[in-house]
């Protein structure tokens, strides 16, 4: 039968299954024409990006043997640091450029410069948060476990600093990515024991050790006299790096407008709910493609949801298709200013600070056992279909 | 240079590249740097057959490794991988197995390999006709076990039988090329079955070795197809010596049955003995599909929505890409491990060695893995 199902996410939308399966499969034929072409010139750009980064990297480490170019040389690392996290890692570890068949650039063995090691990042983002994202209760990326990014999670004191700590979380951005996995509060509210952790912290403090032994050790004492001066610019670089990716990340699932789903409405999801949830939960931000190349094209985080190993520089060829796609059946398509995005970031995570105050009356009308969420989709203006407590 | 060596591979130099290691910085200048890996500089191209519109001619190709390569043992071979440059698809390494066809190589000395272009085939039909001197090509250390001294120390027997066909002469020109020049003071027979005189691979050299007195006796066979009665025919005692068979693997299994479980010391082979004859695929054997059931399902560590399909009976791999995923592999035939996925459910049974394991999450090689029933796999 094929009539709405208002228990599914895209229930809410008012689609029927079928519309959903539809849906998918234009998603899909548009991955398949962009997977069926790629080729030279996208792994000719991978290792052009390569290459500049290793450039701004070498030119970075020997600058800071020439104290008065020490802005510079802060500067170099930390656009090779980016590029390294951003464009290179966090794309070649989801395996966009695996089907190149070259060991340098497999998810399998690639390792970014980054604390947290890449293997248990794998898991924690390629597989936890892509598979259940924005589910309340599986997906840990909702908040990181120590702050309140949703009107769902139920408030408590503790969030009072929910603005200091996001404050942290950014300055110490690879140190929390790295923690993330060891789901401390699980471990403080019980559902997880130390012992699970055992192998994860060995992990980690190897890759620790490593980073901290090149950046702090290492290069500062090869730089001689100015040992001081390289270690507090390779400082700084880890830190410019940490901030621009934490802004970077945080633009792609809290702006106002993203949805959350709960782990019923997401049971059982086809392929082209899965599809349908991603664009859901996901934000993106426009620049230009400068901006774009910095941000590891996460400013296109919805087709990066989507499509999570195509090559990150063909998310804007069919953005403009998606979002044609998200016209079609209702959805949102949320996408901004970069200013604008981080603006309601900023705002959200202040405003559920506070208990409640986000939410907003959801519309009258049967709501789902236990969830609160309304069960009968809301036609905003007759076009357009947002979930009405997002609005 | 082995200062350099020394410095690049010390432990310095990757604390001070880490995570991403020397090399990768090194190749950013020059593709012949290495500290670790092996790359090798095409030197030069030569026909080796000669025959007029054949489809699928042989070339031997000269290789200049990276000081990083420590050399091969005569029957060795080495995974190849190319970056073929142009068109769409482009870019992309693919890689295959070679065996070296040049006497025994040391750490850093050229060698070549001698490659049939399959007029279908993606690697060898570049290597044939469309590489040139200069190009870069990444190598593996050399690797197999199909070699006259097959435990490192062994002495050569004085007694040995090669039985090749086509381009599986390859292994067995490097070892009787090695063999002469160390001189070697038994007898070797050599027997090579190929299509025409025209297709013979280093026929001058063969027909050299042959007129010399040398202990090698060199039996070319033009234009049959390998018999039992042919081999007994021109070597009587080959039933009583070690030999070594690499070719097609319809003639590798005629070969094999020749030899029928035959062992060196007269021990049956399911009780340790070790088989008189040593054999070597270049290609993994066709799959019986009749029978197959279950269904397979993928998921995918990128992130990426797994698939889910009724069990064919082809190979994981090749199921895994028949639904639409593009994991990753090498070779394609179970010896370069580029396609190692965890198994989390289920049974397969590995093509080349027919031994089938049950092992919940277990690492097995997709592309010899026939899935019996069905089949979970994390990609
Ligand atoms: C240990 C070992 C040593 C070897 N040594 C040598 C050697 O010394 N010399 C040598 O010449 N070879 C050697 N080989 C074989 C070699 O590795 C390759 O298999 C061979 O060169 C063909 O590779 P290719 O890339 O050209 O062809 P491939 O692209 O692998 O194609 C092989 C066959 O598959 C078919 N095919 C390819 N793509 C498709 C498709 N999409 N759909 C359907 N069919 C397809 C083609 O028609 C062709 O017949 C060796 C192999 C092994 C395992
Ligand atoms: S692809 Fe080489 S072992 Fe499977």
């Amino acid at each position: 039968m094929d009539t709405v199902d208002p228990t599914t996410v895209a229930g809410r939308y008012g689609l029927t299954p079928r519309q959903v399966e539809e849906f998918g499969a234009e998603v899909e034929a548009i991955r398949k024409r962009v997977m069926d072409d790629l080729g030279e010139t996208d792994a000719a750009y991978i290792r052009k990006v390569v290459k500049y980064q290793r450039g701004f990297e070498v030119a970075g480490r020997a600058l800071f043997y020439l104290p008065p170019f020490w802005p510079l040389a802060v500067a170099s690392l930390s656009v090779s640091k980016i590029l390294d996290n951003m464009e290179i890692g966090h794309n070649v570890m989801h395996g966009q450029y695996d089907w190149m068949g070259d060991p340098a650039l497999n998810s399998k063995m690639f390792d970014w410069d980054n604390v947290c090691p890449g293997e248990q990042w794998k898991y924690s983002h390629n597989y936890i948060h892509h598979t259940f994202t924005n589910i309340l209760g599986k997906d840990r990326d909702i908040g990181y476990g120590i702050l309140r990014m949703d009107e769902e999670q139920p408030w408590h004191p503790y969030y009072l600093g929910n603005p200091v700590y996001a404050f942290l979380l950014m300055v110490f951005f690879e140190w929390g990515v790295a923690l993330h996995d060891l789901e401390v509060e699980n471990i403080v509210n019980g559902t997880r024991s130390i012992e699970q952790n055992k192998p994860l912290h060995a992990g980690i403090m190897r890759k620790v050790k490593k980073q901290a032994l090149k950046d702090y050790v290492l290069f500062p004492l090869l730089t001689g006299p100015f040992a001081p001066l390289t270690f507090v610019g390779n400082a700084t670089a880890n830190l410019v790096r940490n901030v621009w990716a934490y802004n970077i990340i945080f633009c792609g699932h809290f702006p106002a407008g993203v949805e959350t789903f709960t782990e019923a409405e997401t049971e059982d999801e086809t392929r082209g709910h899965w599809y349908f949830r991603q664009i859901l939960g996901s934000a993106n931000f426009e620049g230009g493609p400068l901006l774009h190349m910095m941000s590891g094209n996460l400013s296109f985080q919805i087709e990066h949801h989507l499509f999570p190993d195509m090559p990150a520089r063909r998310y804007a060829e069919i953005a403009p298709e998606i979002q044609e796609l998200c016209e079609k059946y209702g959805l949102q398509y949320n996408t901004g200013g970069i200013f604008s995005q981080l603006g309601s970031v900023f705002k959200k995570i202040a405003r559920l600070a506070l208990p409640g105050s986000a939410k907003k009356e959801t519309v009258a009308g049967p709501t789902a056992p236990g969830t609160g969420q309304p069960l009968v989709p809301e036609d905003v203006d007759g076009e357009t279909r947002v979930r009405a407590s997002a609005a | 240079m082995s200062i350099a060596q020394t410095l690049l591979r010390s432990r310095a130099a990757a604390a001070l590249t880490a995570p991403h290691g020397v090399d990768r910085y090194l190749e950013q200048i020059n593709p012949m740097w290495a500290a670790h890996e092996v790359r090798a500089r095409i030197v030069s191209i030569e026909r080796e057959t000669h025959a007029l519109d054949d489809p699928a001619p042989v070339a031997t190709i000269t290789l200049q490794p990276t000081s990083t390569w420590r050399g091969h043992r005569a029957g060795q071979h080495v995974q190849l991988g190319v970056e073929i440059g142009r068109g769409v698809g482009g870019a992309r390494r693919t890689t295959r197995a070679f065996s070296v066809s040049s006497a025994e190589s040391g750490p850093g000395e050229r060698f070549t390999i001698t490659v049939r272009a399959n007029p279908e085939g993606t690697v060898s039909k570049h290597l044939v006709h469309d590489a040139m001197p200069g190009e870069i090509v990444h190598l593996s250390q050399a690797q197999g076990d199909f070699t006259v001294t097959p435990d490192r120390g062994d002495p050569v027997p004085m007694r040995l039988v090669m039985v090749t066909g086509g381009s599986g002469i390859t292994p067995a020109l490097s070892m009787v090329r090695t063999l002469l020049r160390q001189r070697y003071p038994g007898r070797v027979s050599f027997v090579h079955f190929a299509q025409s005189p025209d297709h013979q691979i280093a026929a001058d050299e063969l027909a050299a070795i042959s007129a010399a007195d040398n202990g090698v006796d060199v039996h070319l066979v033009h234009g049959e197809l390998f018999t039992a009665e042919r081999l007994e025919a021109l070597v009587p005692d080959h039933r009583s010596v070690r030999a070594w068979a690499c070719g097609p693997a319809a003639m590798i299994e005629l070969v094999q049955e020749a030899y029928d479980d035959l062992t060196v010391d007269g021990t049956p082979a399911d009780r340790g003995g070790e088989p008189l004859l040593a054999v070597e695929y270049f290609k993994t054997p066709v799959l019986d599909t009749a029978d197959a059931e279950g269904t397979v399902s993928f998921s995918q560590s990128s992130g990426a929505p797994g698939a889910e399909g009724e069990n064919t009976g082809a190979t994981l791999l090749e199921q895994a890409e028949a639904l639409g995923l593009s994991p990753q592999y090498g070779c394609r035939m179970g010896i370069c491990f580029s396609c190692v996925a965890t198994k989390s459910s289920g049974t397969v049974r590995d093509v080349v060695s027919g031994e089938t394991s049950a092992a919940p999450d277990e690492d097995i090689r997709i592309c010899i893995s026939q899935p019996v029933g069905s089949c979970q796999v994390q990609l």
